[in-house]
C-alpha cells in the first residue's frame, strides 16, 4: 500500500484545509493525510459519540458503473446488477431503490479482493446505474476488475477526483439535514442524489464506519472544501483523524481490510457470511461458491473474531494468540485502545474451537502472555437510524 | 538538582547519585494521548540506551530507553493508574522511574537544555 519513494502523495480537495487546521500528516493508501489535529485522537474519538466528527474520506474510491441507456426500469437494473454479481456474493438485482449493501468483490479461490459498498439509485431516471465505493488502497485493482467484468456491457466512471465527506455521531442528524433538507427521510444504509443550490451535485448515504448515526457525502471537487467548512463552522462540529477513524471502527467491530480481511480470507472465516444472500447460495453463481458452500455447511478451522484484553495493555496486529494451556491458536489482525470502553479492542483469527465468546486466551505481547478473551462485537452498541 | 537530556527524548534529574526519569514534552506531544504505560519493577538493573520502559499511545507503542546505567528504586504508580499525566505533566508529575546511578560519568555524554532545545528544532 506505501508508495515508492520518490512518487508525490496524493493529495484530496481537503488538504490545503487539513494543513490549516493544524493536521498532522502521515501517508495512507498514497495520499497526504491527517491522522489526528492538535487536540488528539481521544478528544476526536469521543467528540464524534457525543456530537459529530468530520471524516474526510475522499482517498476511498467513490464510482458509478452504469449502462449505455439508463432509465430502464427492473430490467436496467437488473442488468447492471448481473455484472457487479460476477463478483460479490450479495443479491444486487434485489435491492430496493436507494438501498446501499455492503459486500466483498471475490477472487476465483473465494477470498476477498476488497470489501465495498453498492448502491441502487432511488430515482427511476438512474436506473442501470450503481454507486459503488471501494477502498483506498485497493482502488485502482478494483475499478480494473470491475471494468473488465463489464466489458462493453457497462461504463465504470470514477469519481474519486470528488470530495467525500463524512460526519458521524448523534447531532450528524441535525447538522446535515440542516443543510440538505432532502436527507431527512433516509435511513440507515440508504442513499439520494440531490442537486444543491450551493454544493452542486452531492450524493448523501447514510452510512458509516464509526458504528454511529451518520452520513457520507460525496461533493464536487470545487465544492468539497467549501462543504467541509460549512459543517465545521458548526460548533457541533469538530475535525477527526485517521487515528480517530481506527479507534472508532475498532470499537465498532468493523473490518479494516488488509488487516482484518484480504485474499486469505472468505466471507465466511471473516465473520461476514450475512453477506451471502440467500437467492445467491442456491445460485451458487460467485467466485468461490464451491469452496464457500462448502464453509457454511461444514464450517471452518479458524474464525474472525472480537477479542478483549483483560488489563490495559493494548495488543496489536501480529500479535501471537494462545489458549489457556499455552497453545498456538491464533494471531491478532487490529488491536488498539478504546477510549468509549476505556480499554483495549482487538480483533483476529482463531482456531474454531476456541471462537465461543467468553473463551479465555492469552496474547503475547513483548513476550508476555497477557490474559483476555473471546469477546462480541461490536464493543461500543451500534446507533444506527433504522 | 541537575536535568540532562538524550537524543531519545528522555529527561533525567539528578540529585546526588539518584536521577529521576521521564519523557520530554516534545516526546509527549509526538506521541499522543498516552494510554498505557509499562514500568520496571524496584530492583531491576538497567543499562544506558537500554529498554528500560514501555508507553502506549492510541495508535502505536513505543520504547523509553535509560538514560543512564543503575538500578530502578521507584517507579511511578500514578502513570500506571493513569496515563494521560504523561500528556499532561510529561517533565514533572507524569515521571516513570527513579535510577541510582552505578556510573556518574554518564551523564556528561547527555545534553543540557539549551543542546536538546537547540536539537529538537532541527527534527
Amino acid at each position: 500500500m506505501s508508495e515508492p519513494s520518490n512518487t508525490p502523495l496524493k493529495m484530496t480537495p481537503l488538504h490545503a484545509l487539513h494543513v490549516k487546521l493544524g493536521g498532522r500528516m502521515v501517508e495512507f493508501g498514497g495520499y497526504d493525510m491527517p491522522i489526528q489535529y492538535p487536540e488528539g485522537i481521544m478528544t476526536e474519538h469521543n467528540w464524534t459519540r457525543t456530537h459529530a466528527g468530520l471524516f474526510d474520506v475522499s482517498h476511498m474510491g467513490p464510482s458509478f458503473l452504469a449502462l449505455p441507456q439508463l432509465g430502464g426500469g427492473d430490467e436496467a437494473h437488473r442488468k447492471v446488477a448481473a455484472i457487479v454479481e460476477k463478483l460479490v456474493p450479495s443479491d444486487i438485482a434485489g435491492l430496493t431503490p436507494g438501498k446501499v449493501q455492503l459486500t466483498v468483490l471475490l477472487n476465483e479461490d473465494g477470498g476477498i479482493i476488497d470489501d465495498l459498498m453498492i448502491g441502487r439509485p432511488a430515482d427511476p431516471a438512474m436506473q442501470g446505474a450503481l454507486y459503488i465505493v471501494v477502498n483506498a488502497g485497493t482502488k485502482d485493482n478494483d475499478f480494473a476488475l470491475i471494468q473488465k467484468t463489464a466489458g462493453t456491457e457497462a461504463t465504470l466512471r470514477r469519481a474519486d477526483d470528488r470530495a467525500l465527506i463524512a460526519l458521524q455521531g448523534p447531532e450528524a442528524e441535525a447538522v446535515v439535514t440542516g443543510i440538505i433538507p432532502e436527507a431527512v427521510p433516509l435511513t440507515f444504509m440508504h442513499f439520494i442524489e440531490v442537486a444543491h443550490k450551493e454544493f452542486g451535485r452531492i450524493v448523501v448515504t447514510r452510512c458509516g464506519y464509526t458504528g454511529e448515526d451518520g452520513f457520507e457525502i460525496l461533493v464536487p471537487t470545487e465544492h468539497g472544501a467549501a462543504f467541509a467548512e460549512r459543517l465545521l463552522a458548526d460548533a457541533r462540529v469538530k475535525p477527526i483523524g485517521l487515528g480517530a477513524r481506527d479507534s472508532l471502527r475498532l470499537e465498532g467491530g468493523m473490518c479494516l481490510y488488509g488487516h482484518d480481511i484480504d485474499t486469505t480470507k472468505t466471507p465466511v472465516s471473516a465473520a461476514l457470511s450475512w453477506m451471502i444472500s440467500k437467492p445467491r447460495r442456491e445460485r451458487g453463481d460467485f467466485p468461490g461458491a464451491q469452496r464457500i458452500l462448502g464453509e457454511l455447511k461444514n464450517g471452518v478451522p479458524s474464525k474472525r473474531v472480537g477479542i478483549k484484553p483483560a488489563g490495559r495493555a493494548p495488543a496489536r496486529e501480529g500479535a501471537e494468540i494462545q489458549s489457556a494451556d499455552g497453545q498456538v491458536i491464533g494471531v491478532v489482525t487490529s488491536g488498539g485502545f478504546g477510549p468509549t470502553v476505556n480499554g483495549p479492542v482487538a480483533q483476529g483469527y482463531v482456531d474454531t474451537s476456541y471462537a465461543k465468546i467468553g473463551t479465555p486466551v492469552k496474547l503475547i505481547v513483548r513476550g508476555k502472555a497477557l490474559e483476555a478473551e473471546i469477546a462480541a462485537m461490536p464493543f461500543v452498541p451500534a446507533k444506527y437510524k433504522r | 538538582m541537575t536535568t540532562y537530556y538524550t537524543s531519545e527524548h528522555e529527561w533525567i534529574s539528578v540529585e546526588g547519585d539518584v536521577g529521576t526519569v521521564g519523557i520530554t514534552k516534545f516526546a509527549a506531544e509526538k506521541l499522543g494521548d498516552v494510554v498505557f504505560v509499562e514500568l520496571p519493577d524496584a530492583g531491576k538493573k538497567v543499562k544506558k540506551e537500554g529498554d528500560m520502559a514501555v508507553v502506549e499511545s492510541v495508535k502505536a507503542a513505543s520504547d523509553v530507553y535509560a538514560p543512564v546505567s543503575g538500578d530502578v528504586v521507584e517507579a511511578n504508580g500514578s502513570i500506571v493508574d493513569d496515563p494521560a499525566t504523561v500528556n499532561a505533566d510529561p517533565e514533572g508529575g507524569g515521571w516513570f522511574v527513579k535510577i541510582k546511578l552505578s556510573n556518574a560519568g554518564e551523564l556528561s555524554g547527555l545534553m543540557d537544555k539549551a543542546a536538546y532545545d537547540k536539537f529538537c528544532a532541527e527534527q
